[in-house]
Order: C-alpha cells, then sequence, then structure tokens
C-alpha cells in the first residue's frame, strides 16, 4: 500500500447514512435501508480524491457506544481502537450523525473524539433538518467541539463535497485521548446538553408526519390491520400482476426454443439437449423472474420507508414468547428474500443465543427460490377462482404456505426455547427511525441487482445443472426393444426408481425424486429438473414448454400438496447450510438445522399425502 | 414511579436508571441511549399484545422497550 493511501473509517450511530455516504463516494452499490443494522460487516472501498490521492473508505456497522454489545458493534469498536486483526487504525474517522437527531447522535460523537484519533464530524441529513426547521449554528459547533464539521445529504448527487473537500485537505490534529470509563461516561450526557443548547435549535423534538403515521401504523387495532392487509397485499400481486409478463416471457421462450432447434434434426443427442434441457429446464424457472421482482418491490419499499421496525415492534411481544426477540423480525424478514443475508443479518443480535435460534428457524422463513416451486405448484392444481369477491384463490393459496412457514419458525424457536437451560434477560431496546419516502432510484437499482442475481444463477449453476440431469436422463440410453420411455433406462431414471422406495409413503414419484437431488444446489433448479425430465419422457415436444399443465395432467392432488409441504421445510439449500456452518462456526449446528429441517418436511408430506388421500 | 408504569402519552423526566443486577448490560446500554437524570422522556405508544413493548420517545428518538426494560428507569411526572 502506497504512503499516499489515506485510510479513513465511517463510524457513526445506526441508521445514521454511513453506508449511503460510502456509495456515494465510492461508487459502490451496498445495501441501504432505513432501519437500524442494516451493515453487519466491515466493507472496503476507495476512490479518488480531487488532489489525485488515493482514499480508502471503511464503512463499519452502527453502534450507540464503545461499550458493544453485538458481534457487528464489536468489529467497529475493534477497526477505530486499531485492535482489528491485520488492519493498522483508520488515519482519520469520519463521524457521521444524523443532523435531526443530534441529542442522541453527538454523545457517539463525543466517545469517538476521546480515542484521540483525528476525526472529522458530518453532519448528514441536512435536507430533513431543514425541512423540519432545525437550525444548527455549524461553525459554532465546530468550535466548541474543537473537530472539523461538514454538512452532507448522502442520498443526494453531491450531496457529499463538502466532506471529500475536507478529508482531502489536510489531516485534523487529533483531540487528546481520554480514558474510556463508566464516571466519564456518565459526563458526556452532560456536555451533550451543553453543545445542543449553543448550537442546536429544533421547532418540534420529533417530525408531525411521524407521529401522525405512527398513531395509525402502531394503533392496538389498526396497526396489526395494516400489517396484516399490506402482508397479504403482496402475495395477491405476486400472482395477479406477475401473470401477463410470465405468459409473454413463457410464449418467446417457447418461439425462441422451436425457432432454435428447427435447423437440427429432430433425433439428434444436440436437439434433445437444447430442446429438453436449457429450453425446457431453464425456461421453466425463468418466468419467475417477474414474480421475484414483485415480492422484491414490496420488500424494497418497505425497508426504504422505515415500516418494518414498526412492524418488528407489532410483534415483538409474539417473537418474545416464542423465544425470539423482536430485533430477529428484519433478520427473519431477509430471509423471506433469501436465507443467506437473513443469517447474515442475525449479527444485530446482541444475545449469541437469541442469535442462534435466529438462524436456526431463518431457512423456515419462505425464501424467493421457493417461490417457483410453489407458483408452479399452485398454478397447476388450485384453480384460479375469486373468493369473496376480491381474493385470489391462488394468492390465498400463496400466502397460508408462507404463514405456514412463520408458524413453523416460531414453533421451532419455542422448542429451542424450553430446551434452553440459561433463561436470562435479552433485551429488545430498538429504535424507530423516521419514515422517509422511497427514492425511485434506490429501488430501481435494488431491483436490478436481484434481477442480476436470479440470471445469474439461471446462467450458472441452474443452467449447469440442467445439463448435467439431461446427461444423466439421456444416457444410458434405452436398450433394443425397449417398452418403456429411454429415461427409464437412463442413470436418472435408476436413481429416481431407487429414491422412490423412501419418497413412496409421500407421494412423490420418481420424477419427483429425481428433481429433489439437484434441488440441494439451489432450490429453483428442483422445477427446471421436473422440465427437463418430463421433457424428456415425453415424446410431443409441446410438452416442454408446458411443464404445468403436464404434472396437473399426471400428478394426483395429494401429491402436489404434499411436494408443496416438503417445499415449506425442504432442508435442501448447500449455500444456506455453508453459511449457518460460517457464522456459526460449527458443523453441529449444520447437522442440527439440516437434520430438523428433513424431518418435519418429511413428516409434514407424510401428513399431507395421508390425509389428503383419505379425503379427497 | 417507573417508566413502566407510565400511561400512554403522558410526558415525565428520567430520575435514574437501575441496575436490575450487579454489571447489568442492558442498565449500562439505556444509559448510553440518554436515558440520564433530567432528561424528558413520554410514553408514545404500547405494544398491540398486553401492552408489551413500549415506545419512548426521548429526545428526537423513538425507542422500542420491552416492560421489563423501561422498568429499569424510574421517572418523575412532571408538575402540569
Amino acid at each position: 500500500m502506497s504512503a499516499d493511501t489515506l485510510r479513513i473509517a465511517l463510524v457513526g450511530n445506526p441508521n445514521c447514512g454511513k453506508t449511503a455516504l460510502f456509495n456515494q463516494l465510492t461508487g459502490g452499490r451496498q445495501k441501504v435501508a432505513n432501519y437500524a443494522g442494516v451493515t453487519v460487516e466491515r466493507k472496503e472501498g476507495r476512490f479518488l480524491a480531487p488532489s489525485g490521492r488515493v482514499l480508502q473508505l471503511l464503512d463499519l456497522p452502527g453502534t450507540y457506544s464503545f461499550d458493544a454489545n453485538s458481534p457487528d458493534e464489536q468489529i467497529t469498536r475493534d477497526v477505530c481502537e486499531g485492535r482489528y486483526p491485520g488492519e493498522a487504525a483508520p488515519d482519520l474517522i469520519v463521524c457521521v450523525a444524523d443532523a435531526t437527531n443530534l441529542r442522541l447522535h453527538l454523545r457517539f460523537v463525543l466517545e469517538v473524539k476521546r480515542l484521540g484519533r483525528p476525526v472529522v464530524l458530518a453532519l448528514n441529513m441536512m435536507d430533513a433538518a431543514k425541512r423540519r426547521g432545525i437550525a444548527i449554528d455549524v461553525p459554532e459547533l465546530q468550535r466548541l467541539l474543537g473537530l472539523p464539521v461538514v454538512e452532507t445529504i448522502a442520498v443526494k448527487r453531491g450531496g457529499a463535497k463538502a466532506l471529500i473537500d475536507r478529508v482531502d485537505g489536510d489531516i485534523p490534529v487529533a483531540a487528546p485521548a481520554e480514558a474510556d470509563d463508566a464516571a466519564s461516561r456518565a459526563g458526556l450526557h452532560e456536555q451533550v446538553r451543553t453543545l445542543m443548547a449553543a448550537t442546536v435549535s429544533m421547532p418540534r423534538a420529533t417530525a408531525a408526519i411521524d407521529d401522525a403515521l405512527d398513531r395509525w401504523a402502531l394503533h392496538p387495532v389498526f396497526g396489526l390491520g395494516i400489517l396484516a392487509v399490506l402482508m397479504f397485499l403482496i402475495f395477491q400481486a405476486v400472482f395477479s400482476w406477475a401473470k401477463p409478463i410470465m405468459d409473454a416471457i413463457q410464449d418467446g421462450i417457447t418461439s425462441l426454443g422451436v425457432w432454435v432447434t428447427a435447423a437440427l434434426p429432430a433425433d439428434s443427442a444436440l436437439h434433445s439437449l437444447l430442446n429438453d434441457g436449457v429450453f425446457a429446464g431453464l425456461g421453466a424457472v425463468l418466468v419467475f423472474l417477474p414474480q421475484i421482482l414483485i415480492l422484491f418491490l414490496f420488500i424494497l419499499v418497505l425497508e426504504e420507508s422505515g415500516y418494518l421496525p414498526r412492524a418488528a415492534f407489532l410483534l415483538d411481544r409474539l417473537m418474545f414468547k416464542a423465544g425470539l426477540t423482536g430485533r430477529a423480525f428484519i433478520p427473519l424478514l431477509s430471509s423471506f428474500a433469501c436465507a443467506i443475508p437473513g443469517i447474515m443479518a442475525t449479527r444485530s443480535i446482541t444475545d449469541p443465543r437469541d442469535r442462534l435460534t435466529t438462524i436456526l428457524v431463518a431457512p423456515l422463513m419462505t425464501c424467493s427460490a421457493r417461490l417457483p416451486v410453489y407458483t408452479l405448484l399452485i398454478a397447476a392444481f388450485i384453480p384460479s377462482r375469486t373468493v369473496g369477491g376480491i381474493f385470489n384463490l391462488q394468492g390465498i393459496v400463496l400466502f397460508t404456505l408462507y404463514v405456514v412457514g412463520i408458524i413453523s419458525a416460531l414453533t421451532v424457536a419455542w422448542v429451542i426455547k424450553r430446551f434452553r437451560k440459561d433463561k436470562s434477560e435479552h433485551a429488545l431496546l430498538m429504535e424507530l427511525p423516521s419514515y422517509r419516502m422511497p427514492h425511485v432510484r434506490d429501488i430501481a437499482l435494488g431491483l436490478w441487482e436481484r434481477a442480476k442475481i436470479f440470471l445469474r444463477r439461471v446462467g450458472g449453476i441452474i443452467l449447469a445443472l440442467t445439463v448435467l440431469l439431461w446427461f444423466l436422463s439421456s444416457f444410458p440410453g434405452a436398450p433394443e426393444g425397449a417398452t418403456q420411455p429411454a429415461i427409464d433406462y437412463s442413470f436418472a431414471g435408476r436413481i429416481g426408481h431407487l429414491l422412490q422406495y423412501v419418497f413412496a409413503p409421500v407421494g412423490f414419484n420418481w420424477q419427483i425424486c429425481i428433481a429433489l437431488i439437484p434441488g440441494l444446489a439451489a432450490r429453483e433448479v428442483a422445477v427446471s429438473a421436473l422440465g427437463t425430465v418430463y421433457a424428456m419422457s415425453g415424446t410431443d415436444d409441446a410438452v416442454a414448454s408446458q411443464l404445468g399443465p403436464m404434472i396437473a395432467q399426471t400428478w394426483t392432488l395429494p401429491t402436489a400438496l404434499s411436494l408443496l409441504a416438503w417445499y415449506v421445510f425442504a432442508p435442501q439449500c448447500m449455500s444456506t447450510l455453508a453459511v449457518i456452518r460460517r457464522e456459526t462456526n460449527s458443523w453441529r449446528n449444520v447437522a442440527l438445522t439440516a437434520g430438523y429441517l428433513f424431518g418435519l418436511a418429511y413428516l409434514a408430506s407424510l401428513v399431507t399425502y395421508q390425509v389428503a388421500r383419505a379425503l379427497l | 414511579m417507573r417508566l413502566s408504569d407510565l400511561p400512554k402519552g403522558a410526558a415525565a423526566v428520567v430520575d435514574r436508571v437501575e441496575d436490575a443486577h450487579a454489571e447489568d448490560p442492558i442498565a449500562q446500554r439505556l444509559r448510553d441511549l440518554g436515558f440520564v437524570e433530567g432528561e424528558p422522556v413520554r410514553l408514545v405508544a404500547r405494544g398491540p399484545l398486553g401492552a408489551d413493548p413500549l415506545l419512548v420517545q426521548i429526545g428526537s428518538t423513538r425507542f422500542a422497550l420491552r416492560r421489563s426494560e423501561a422498568a429499569r428507569i424510574s421517572v418523575r411526572m412532571e408538575a402540569a
């Protein structure tokens, strides 16, 4: 590293806009949202300052105090104190404070100042402060603090210019280091009061709009009602909005498949690979892109708006009874997208046992990779009827599957709590941020990132597994005088028939059994695998592009319901197990998770299948 | 009286945060968050189930605290 590289660390209270500033400065696209604890890792980026120097920027998890409570707060403390393994202390600390909430944030600024390192204070969200009529005497604040103070608007283009100019200049002189103990800590509040009185005037402690919205959003009756309607609306939208786009994609893939394979001899291996493998397999997954994006549209808007911590507030009691903490709400909600970021987000949970419980139940939240499986089966087996005048029956079934996942997570957490010997108390202590209008640009970027992730999976692992599966389903070929379709004699067919001994009691046919195996790598692959397997078994090319109608004809309703039940629990995701191993540093937890999920999945499918068969 | 006993919408001033046991990290964190002598607080809302957790406004910040956490904070009502 050259001597010219200045190392700058961004610190501050949670949700003050550190990551938004980081993105603004480095052109990065780290995730930002409106709640505490989005950033749980240290992230690094660099940018070229106007002077030609390269500045290295560290984005750190937010913390209220250096008296660290949770793993993510500990990272921040260690980096600032120069005790983070393999990393020297930063040359300059940029302390970010929310200008609308200085009474809380200035205290941490004073704590940072006592480290005895060069510090620049960035007063962020100056636009929001001005709108609320908050006046800050910046020169006076700078004089009293003895630190350079700059104003920033992290979410506005060019809003960090003052900060760039300041960090590109001379490094400010550090204040003398002071000891950190309980007595001196208590004195900090007194200093904050003096500073506030001398430099800040606020017409109103909180934004009037927040108070008005919270009267409804946190109302004991209406609040829960709004939450329920919101959740329900999301699942309705996933079905009804996506339909026309999905049909268009489906038609496009079918036409493309016909056009591409037209030139090839119909009985060649390449024709079969493209038609049965690539188009039937990948196409089956690709059509779900609109539904995934609609789900994320809602998640992103909720994240940006500041509503999520309100939902956590409403549900904390319920989650606490189940042995979780309200703070687990956000990691669990992230798990609806994918369990991996969800499990990583548990780093903001203070207590290690609360955190472990949350990690263990996170895979029960219905991740977006399960959406293709659910919607394929629902579209094939549940009639698209209107219920009660406004509700779509398919949307209701989807909603129910999500609810079953949530109830299972609460139940499992409750069981874990029973087995836990330790009954010590764990804090909630959660800040509810100001509401914010989501930015169209941020939402669009978030959706674009999501679409890229999905398409990369389709083009990468899903394509690879589909081709592999096609190979296993094609070879060895059928012997002379074979009476069954060729796939019955192939490797895949044999494996499927073998597995059927295990899965016959839950009603899975051998085609499903085959699809379960590649589904271990990524759940969506189960759909593409079914597409390939059925395309291989059929003689008619039309079957290849119409997986839904195909299974609607050949499966019984109990089998379909049983597979839905299986996927509520389905432990099949290698990446999730790998991240559990990494986050908990224990193979035992991995085995525990995989074992209990497999057991529950089998049990749920068994009960569903046998009950459905008896009733229908 | 304790913060957890405040009626909804009531304002009060913090007296002190008491440790529930020796080396109570929750009490320390509450002090770090600004629950110190003389700070005005207001009970903004209560959770829908069992009136738990509580939403407490201190300065410009809203914190959700469980009853057991809020019980560590003793407050005095402002003379209206």
